[in-house]
């Protein structure tokens, strides 16, 4: 408890002069209010309800009071409140409404939506002033009454607690245990509980009924007290009018609290009568003390009965050593130690490594954890506590922090709610989309390029697939950034409700622009695969796509002809090597312009080509076109002349190695034949003596 | 020219106004602003190029400038023609506000002897 008194001193002395926030948009009105009110409060003007969303958005635990007027442009002051009660920030900024307006249906309309206060104009500012200082008066002592009760919450929980701790031990104590025993029921209990209503609403549990069962399992044995001291330490077996009596403590302890002078519909006594009676009833209706069967047994018992053998498995007694934890659930799910519902044994093993992690943290970080939990619990039980005056001051601290970092990061970094839609940017990621920091309804703004629906729509919906626990994702996504399109990479995180089960609310997260990057990136792409003379695809990229064809499309013609240039040695000898590559240029453009966009063209050595086709019924047209389009012109004085080979899949077979190598054998046969044409593989072409297959 | 001669000829509520503010110098300057006050050529604006939402919030602005500055004449016309244009134009928008603008010419006028004197 010091350290929080020390943050409540801080606190008071950090007080600073109380902020007012005056939305209007006729700045004659706004000044009037602010010398009316500014001698004793720091003033903000906002001049549209959009403004001054987005200044609550920012600072809303600074504010004190608003000022709202009504009619206005952007967003009236209607539509501000709405947007206050969503986000609930009405609970802790008091709003007071003036208007003009002083029809009675608005007046009631603006109490409806929660303002503090209504003042019609004109207005007295003596009034105005007077019930400004009552309204902050007001709410800076409830914040105060809030805060101490929220304390006294935590003690008061901290003390029953307590209570039911000492109770607990002095039982286990007598009953020879670790000491531990109780501690890891009630850790294991709220797991398994955890799990079960992720699976099933079929109990209607909530939270807060976790906790009290969590906490009403501690009392599980304390009929135990009733019972003599060497049975209960009995190191070996119990003979049978032992084990009768030793039955009992169910029975003994259900008494005890029936028999309670007071508190006797306090739920909590309800469910440590339920455990402790039904804890050592069986599913099947083979247990004691009531032999109740399936679901009559309440879930409560079910569930620390589980834990109870678990956890009896798992530790040392005097009469048998520990066991694993992977044994304690083999034997449990197979029925070895009692009989458990069929759902109960499920949660048992989803959670199965969760609780081998638990345990293995020791008792030290379970208590911090639960004593935490607690307080939570308390704080979500009760609504009014959920932002006492100290919590608001570590969160200010906290979003100064960020908001530090997010100036200097110079990245782009956005926040998105769900309820209501709406997109807050960073100062300096606003500025370089040019856009305001606060964006309503972002899918639906026309002035807003950068987060339109049809764009971000694929990332969202990948959004909605994190978990909890895997909240984190990372996307490329191309985005409209002053009229261009560019790709962005997307780092965000999915905002989880605490909820069972959670509910998505949001995302946080940053954009970098990585056109760049992924230009860059492409033009290497570009660069591996591509001849980089003629600019048609080299040998190994045409072949992968050749055999991605044939292996997508097996059943289409295709024909693969491969050709070189006569006589090409002397262009390059007797013009040189310059005008060599200009005569490779020129035909490659040719080549081009004579293929379907389908074909695929390569150059795949000095003057060496290919060209894979698709052609319809006549191979011999096809080829025709091609050959002739490449044959018989001349170019700056030389004669381009070219030998063909050809090669069809229908006769070789759909292997890119056999089609190449049967396309020149034809070629190598026309060769030998006089140059200057094409010739088309068939089986009377016979590898000559001395051709040896030419390797690619 | 005094503050309240100035409210007696735009036809206005001195003794009101200075009931509700709580210095006569807060009035003077309040009053003098009221020359700078965007609103009335918003109105102007707006009904020139018919976009009757605008206009209604400039008449409503004008109508509660004047609340608060006891405007009473400037108020009464304002008041009227703001709810003629609540939910669109009404037939007798555009008579009311040729009256607004008058009485407007006669507040300003008003106030503008009343600050020649001051200098």
């Amino acid at each position: 408890m010091a350290g929080s008194f020390k943050v409540r001193m801080w606190f008071h002395l950090a007080k600073e002069r109380q902020k007012i926030l005056i939305v209007d948009d006729s700045e004659m009105n706004r000044s009037i209010l602010t010398d009316i009110l500014g001698p004793e409060y720091d003033i903000i003007e906002a001049e549209n309800g959009l403004q001054a969303v987005a200044t609550l958005q920012q600072k809303q635990e600074e504010i004190s009071l608003v000022l709202l007027d009504i009619v206005m442009p952007e967003m009236d002051g209607f539509e501000v409140l709405q947007v206050m009660n969503e986000q609930r920030w009405i609970e802790n900024v008091p709003v007071i409404m003036i208007s003009a307006e002083t029809r009675s249906s608005r007046v009631e309309q603006a109490y409806e939506l929660g303002v503090v206060d209504f003042i019609a104009r004109p207005f007295d500012a003596r009034v105005v002033h007077r019930r400004v200082v009552n309204t902050i008066l007001l709410y800076d002592k409830q914040a105060k009454l809030k805060e101490m009760v929220a304390e006294q919450i935590y003690e008061k929980e901290q003390n029953s607690g307590l209570m039911v701790d000492i109770l607990s031990h002095i039982v286990e104590f007598r009953n020879g245990e670790s000491g531990r025993h109780v501690l890891h029921v009630r850790t294991l209990t709220e797991l398994l509980l955890r799990r079960l209503i992720q699976k099933t609403d079929r109990y209607h549990l909530k939270q807060k009924d976790i906790s009290a069962i969590g906490t009403a399992s501690a009392l599980h044995d304390v009929g135990k007290i009733a019972i003599d001291e060497r049975i209960l330490n009995k190191p070996g077996r119990l003979t049978s009018e032992e084990f009768a009596i030793m039955k009992t403590h169910t029975t003994v302890g259900a008494e005890m609290l029936k028999n309670l002078p007071f508190h006797q519909e306090h739920p909590m006594v309800k469910l440590v009568y339920q455990i402790c009676r039904w804890h050592h009833e069986r599913y099947d209706g083979r247990g004691y003390p009531d032999g109740l069967v399936g679901e009559q047994i309440p879930i409560a018992a079910q569930v620390v009965s589980l834990a109870d053998v678990y956890d009896a498995l798992t530790s040392e007694r005097v009469y048998k050593k520990a066991f694993t934890h992977e044994k304690a659930v083999e034997m449990i799910t197979q029925g070895e130690c009692g009989a458990f519902s069929p759902l109960m044994l499920e949660c048992l093993r989803d959670i199965s490594g969760q609780i081998e992690k638990e345990f293995l943290n020791g008792g030290q970080t379970q208590a911090q954890q639960r004593e935490l939990h607690s307080i939570s619990q308390a704080m979500s039980q009760h609504r009014e506590l959920s932002a006492s005056h100290r919590t608001l001051q570590l969160l200010e601290h906290e979003r100064m922090k960020y908001s530090f970092f997010a100036a200097m990061s110079q990245e782009i970094q956005f926040e998105y709610t769900l309820l209501p839609p709406m997109v807050t940017l960073n100062t300096w990621g606003a500025e370089r989309l040019g856009v305001s920091e606060v964006i309503m309804d972002p899918y639906h703004d026309p002035q807003n390029q950068f987060f339109r629906m049809e764009d971000w729509s694929d990332f969202a919906k990948n959004l909605r697939c994190t978990t909890p626990e895997n909240p984190l994702i990372t996307q490329e996504v191309r985005l409209m950034f002053h009229g261009e399109q560019r790709w962005f990479r997307v780092i965000a995180r999915a905002i989880w409700s605490s909820d069972e089960p959670p509910q998505y609310t949001g995302v946080i997260g940053k954009v970098v622009d990585v056109q760049e990057t992924k230009t860059r990136m492409e033009s290497l792409q570009r660069m591996a695969s591509h001849d980089s003379l003629t600019g048609l695809l080299n040998l190994s990229s045409a072949r992968k796509r050749i055999e991605e064809r044939l292996e997508q499309e097996p059943e289409g013609d295709y024909a693969l002809a491969v050709f070189d240039l006569d006589r090409f040695k002397q262009a390059n000898d007797n013009f040189g090597h310059s005008f060599g590559n200009e005569v490779l240029i020129h035909v490659s453009e040719k080549l081009r312009q004579s293929v379907r966009t389908g074909d695929i063209v390569a150059r795949y050595g000095g003057d060496e080509f290919f060209v894979f086709l698709e052609y319809s019924h006549d191979i011999n047209s096809a080829i025709d076109r091609i050959f002739h389009s490449l044959s018989g012109e001349e170019f700056k004085g030389f004669l381009i002349s070219a030998s063909m080979g050809v090669a069809q899949a229908s006769v070789v077979g759909t292997d890119f190695d056999t089609l190449f190598h049967a396309a020149d054998m034809a070629l190598y046969d026309v060769k030998n034949t006089g140059r200057g044409t094409f010739r088309i593989y068939d089986e009377s072409i016979e590898a000559l003596p001395g051709q040896s297959q030419r390797s690619l | 020219m005094t503050l309240q001669e100035c409210y007696l000829a735009l036809d206005g509520d001195f003794e009101d106004v200075k009931h509700r503010l709580p210095t006569d110098r807060m009035v003077q300057k309040f009053v003098l602003k009221f020359l700078n006050d965007p609103s009335y050529q918003l109105l102007c604006d707006s009904m020139e190029a018919g976009n009757y939402t605008d206009a209604f919030r400039a008449a409503h602005t004008i109508k509660g400038v004047c609340q608060n500055l006891s405007f009473t004449r400037l108020l009464a016309s304002g008041e009227k023609l703001t709810e003629a244009l609540r939910d669109g134009p009404t037939p007798e928008a555009p008579a009311l506000f040729t009256q607004v603008q008058a009485d407007y010419r006669q507040t300003v006028d008003a106030i503008r002897r009343f600050q020649e004197e001051l200098d």
